[in-house]
């Protein structure tokens, strides 16, 4: 492959939903799907006189994030006011933060489990809270009706996430919201549900192109509208390459055109351009003077780290150091949640066989949950009967060979270890009667003696079908270990 | 002597005592409003029935032997700034004509449950930017001193009923001057409280940092009964202080010992109209004759905060003021004349082949909010309006609004050194007397000149009151200003108290009708 012509580089602007249950400055409820304008009152309708009262649980939030995205949290932030006109924003305003952020300078590592990059830090440079606004519904139908406006969603906390432009491929920048949705996901601090908008993704890019005068740079371009993951990766993908194109016919440089807007169009798979017009707004954002600042005490902070759950990072070392996981199965379950792997956790402790425990949870348990569409809350076996069953084979009470069986049995029944065994007829097999059933089925196959003692010991295979037969709980390894062991004693 | 010439403490232990009702109280202020406010104008709606109803509640309450609050069936005017659930809250503007808020300010509220009674919604400038209430969409309010002559303003409609006997009590708001001023022309008290003292919930904002609501009443210990009936810490305020609130009417007969005045030299300069500086001075002696000393001080960055004013205000205006766009509240412009005229022009440009023009036009939706803006504002509004808009935007800032907040805290600071040594600052209200209607029509910039003396403690956000001192020889009452040190309503309150003591300024009425 030809080394590339150009280095890609990304920056993302995330909007998180915050998972609080009222609005970020008043007490409506943030439920998603109400009928239009149901969940609103003076304050997030921007009523003439209401005023704005800081939800502290979003601010709480917040800090959560920070801290986990290792951001510097400044003791003293404020609220501005960052002034458009669009009907669906109600006072004209939205009150966000500009210039003193609740918090900056962090990072988030990001690593490819097949190793398609390095793990690299991605640095962040500020997370603040803002308001959410409304939503316009357009009729279609050009000039027939009336815009529509739903306000239930104004005022709805928002977390905004700005990295730094440190992402070199489309790639890393969706390792980089996978592992970012991973982390808010971990911290409950949002359902990052992408279909109902609780979490929203903007990009900036722009290329490196070397040339023998050095390295230039093109327009950085913002893209929007783009619904998923996915999306992110092929628009990012698409106008990189779009934007190599334009640098060859145009050889625009970084400032020498304003910054453009272009929206992904999912069906068309391309980004378009957007108007130019709403770019060159000024917000005249000023701080606003119905809100009070907000002081961060140090020990507000160390509060947080000490509440901090285990972040998918630690964890995933943790699974890779203590259950000896593969970096490749490591990430697998922990991007399942924190739910599955406590599952898996369990498992693994009470029958002391991680291995097992591993293919059991990642195989069987998994394709199940995804089959079935379920979280592991919802699946019939939980973590103590699963070990049950993991120690009867580590122990050889269980023939693997029919542990599926019971596996599937328990699932069905939602039964324990031992009412599938005795349900499905499976016991262990006495070692005396085992050596009885080897030596009847040896005297009625003399050829299968002759064979093995010729040296072709693949020949007890046949014995193991019909000892089967004869009593399905055997075990096939003792059967053949016997039988080997009974040819052996045979004067020969 | 009638009911409408009771103090509103009278009034109220009228009531109590069982002497008077409050039905029959409200009744009589409902007259006196139908025979003067023909001619004063000081409010903008009255609803009679709904007042009387209150008033009925307020009795049976009484007779039913429960508590009624500090207020117990006093009527009560609100300033039009102030949202009153269902009842028209206009601001005096075209914007609002039609609005009918969906709830109660708090200090509505707080005025309900002490047992006040509210008689209606008084005159103002638009939004409360102005000083003579000139500014009013819906009609011009009369100085009931002197007819030919404007209220004051912006709360001029409020001033001006307590002035005309038409309430014992009124709520105005202050966000540079405009209960003090409006006070002074009428000569009635004027309270500015303390920036945070009383909940600006339910105010609609003109400048949200400044604003604050207080009372009007003839006399002082009348005013602490309405303070502290509204005053204290609100949940849906976050700017409100989570103080105690003193029983400001229990303590308000006590005179103050050995009190230090300063009057500062910056409010007796050119300007200062000769008869108003007279009329202060002949305070001050009486202050003297207290026991009070008084020396001279001064605030040095004084002659900067109508600057500093002029630019904060309007800034914080443009903000608040953008929610009325023509798409959620009040005042929209005629859609389907407004789609004509695009088409007109777009028609008009196509013929003269202008296609770059075509393309700049409005889309239908911003001519909506340019029109209905351009139709719904005043000329005032509008002008503070563009001012902020200028001061706030991207290269000006810094050089405006920034440098404003820079002087803000100055002027605070000149204040902070002030009180080290002074218990209040004493001086004019205003440098003149209520002038006659239309004299500043066309001059913006001298009345903002109104606000010289009293804009000073919005920006240090402390406490100041208007007490009447004087009237010029042809009649027209004079207003001497307090000023202490935040949340010390208590002090100021008794000091502007030892004043109506000794004299009988605020007993003088206009005659009417």
């Amino acid at each position: 492959m030809n080394p590339p012509t150009y280095e890609i580089i990304i920056g993302l602007e995330v909007h998180v939903q915050l998972a609080t249950r009222t609005k970020l400055f008043c007490r409506c409820s943030t439920q998603f799907g109400a009928s239009p304008n149901t969940q609103t009152c003076p304050v997030c309708t921007g009523s003439p006189g209401a005023l704005p009262v800081m939800n502290r649980h979003a601010f709480q939030l917040s800090l959560q994030t920070a801290v986990a995205l290792n951001c510097e949290i400044p003791r003293f932030t404020k609220w501005d006011r960052k002034q458009y006109y669009y009907p669906d924003l109600p006072k004209g305003y939205q009150i966000s933060q500009f210039d003193l952020p609740m918090s900056e300078h962090g990072w988030l590592e990001i690593s490819d489990p097949d190793g398609a990059f390095p793990t690299k830090r991605v640095g962040i440079t500020r997370a603040h809270l803002e308001e959410d606004a409304g939503k316009s519904m357009h009729d279609e139908a050009a000039g027939k009706a009336d815009s529509r406006i739903d306000l239930n969603r104004t005022g709805t906390p928002l977390l905004e996430i700005v990295s730094e432009p440190d992402m070199r491929s489309p790639l890393e920048a969706k390792a980089y919201l996978t592992e970012l949705r991973l982390l808010l996901t971990y911290l409950q601090v949002s359902d990052c549900n992408m279909q109902e908008g609780s979490l929203r993704v903007d990009a900036n890019i722009n290329l490196g192109i070397p040339t023998d005068d050095g390295e230039i740079r093109t327009p950085i371009v913002e893209v929007k509208n783009m619904n998923s993951f996915r999306a992110v990766e092929r628009a990012l993908a698409y106008e990189a390459e779009r934007q190599y194109q334009v640098w060859q016919e145009t050889g625009h440089r970084i400032g020498d055109v304003p910054k453009q807007t272009r929206g992904w169009d999912d069906q068309a798979q391309v980004t378009k351009g957007q108007r130019s017009k709403e770019e060159s707004s000024d917000y005249r954002y000023f701080p606003d003077p119905d809100l009070i600042p907000v002081t961060v005490s140090e020990e507000q902070i160390d509060e947080v780290v000490k509440k901090q759950p285990e972040l998918p990072a630690a964890l995933r070392e943790r699974l890779q150091a203590n259950y000896k996981l593969s970096h490749y199965d490591a990430d697998v379950m922990v991007n399942q949640g924190r739910a599955l792997v406590d599952y898996f956790i369990e498992v693994a402790d009470r029958s002391q066989d991680a291995k097992r425990a591993t293919n059991w949870v990642q195989q069987d348990v998994m394709r199940t949950l995804n089959e079935n569409g379920i979280g592991i809350d919802e699946f019939p076996i939980n973590a103590e009967r699963l070990a049950e069953l993991v120690l009867a084979i580590k122990n050889g009470e269980l023939d693997s060979s029919r542990s599926r069986d019971v596996f599937q049995f328990m699932m069905d029944e939602k039964s324990d270890l031992q009412a599938a065994l005795k349900a499905l007829g499976i016991e262990k097999v006495d070692d005396s009667v085992l050596v009885n059933l080897c030596r009847t089925l040896l005297e009625a196959n003399p050829k299968v003696v002759a064979d093995v003692q010729a040296g072709k010991q693949q020949a007890i295979g046949a014995l193991i079908g019909q000892a089967k037969k004869q009593n399905p709980n055997v075990n096939p390894g003792q059967v053949r270990e016997i039988c080997l062991q009974l040819i052996q004693e045979m004067p020969s | 002597m009638s009911i409408t010439q009771l103090s509103a403490l009278e009034l109220r232990d009228h009531i109590a005592d069982g002497k008077l009702t409050s039905e029959a109280a409200t009744q009589a202020y409902l007259d006196r409003i139908e025979a003067c406010d023909r001619e004063i104008k000081s409010y903008i709606e009255v609803d009679a029935d709904d007042a009387l109803q209150q008033a009925r509640e307020v009795d049976q309450r009484l007779a039913a032997g429960d508590s009624v609050g500090c207020l117990g069936g006093v009527p009560i005017a609100i300033k039009d700034l102030l949202c009153t659930r269902g009842q028209v809250t206009t601001c005096a503007s075209r914007m609002l004509q039609e609005y009918r808020p969906p709830y109660n300010a708090t200090v509505v509220e707080k005025v309900k449950a002490a047992g006040g009674v509210l008689l209606g919604k008084t005159n103002m400038d638009e939004f409360a930017m102005g000083g003579s209430t000139e500014n009013s969409s819906i009609q011009l309010t009369r100085n009931p001193w002197d007819l030919s002559r404007v209220p004051g303003g912006s709360s001029g409609g409020a001033a001006a009923c307590v002035a005309g006997g038409m309430a014992p009590l009124s709520i105005g708001t202050d966000t540079g001057g405009s209960i003090r001023q409006p006070a002074a022309f009428c000569g009635v008290v004027g309270l500015k409280p303390t920036y945070g003292r009383v909940s600006r919930y339910g105010l609609v904002a003109f400048a949200s940092s400044l604003d604050q609501i207080g009372p009007l009443a003839w006399s002082v210990p009348d005013a602490a009964l309405l303070l502290e009936a509204i005053a204290g810490h609100d949940p849906q305020d976050s700017t409100s202080a989570p103080k105690p609130v003193p029983q400001y009417s229990e303590t308000v007969d006590q005179p103050l010992k050995g009190i230090r005045l300063g009057y500062p030299r910056e409010h007796f300069e050119a300007g200062l109209n000769p008869e108003v500086a007279e009329k202060v001075q002949a305070a001050m002696d009486v202050y003297r004759s207290l026991g009070a000393s008084i020396t001279e001080i001064s605030l040095p960055h004084s002659k900067y905060a109508i600057a500093a004013y002029y630019i904060i205000a309007p800034s914080e205006a443009s903000s608040n003021l953008a929610r009325y766009d023509g798409a959620h509240y009040g005042y929209r412009t005629d859609e389907q004349q407004l789609l004509r005229e695009l088409k007109e022009e777009r028609k008009t440009l196509e013929a003269a082949g202008k296609y770059d023009a075509v393309d700049d036009l409005d889309s239908p939706l911003i001519r909506m909010y340019r029109k209905s803006r351009a139709e719904g504002f005043g000329s005032e509004v509008k002008r503070r309006i563009m001012i902020g808009t200028y001061a706030l935007s991207s290269g000006y800032y810094d050089a405006y609004y920034l440098k404003a907040l820079k002087v803000r805290r100055l002027i605070r600071s000149d204040f902070d050194r002030v009180f080290e040594n002074v218990d209040f600052v004493i001086g004019p209200v205003t440098p003149d007397v209520a002038f006659p209607i239309g004299a500043m029509t066309d001059d913006p910039l001298s009345l903002y000149l109104q606000d010289l003396y009293t804009a000073g403690a919005n920006l240090a956000g402390i406490t100041s009151i208007s007490v009447p001192c004087g009237a010029t020889a042809s009649g027209l009452p004079v207003g001497l200003q307090l000023q202490a040190p935040a949340f010390e309503e208590e002090r100021l309150l008794r000091a502007a108290n030892m004043f109506q003591a000794e004299t009988d300024w605020h007993t003088r009425r206009p005659t009417l009708g």
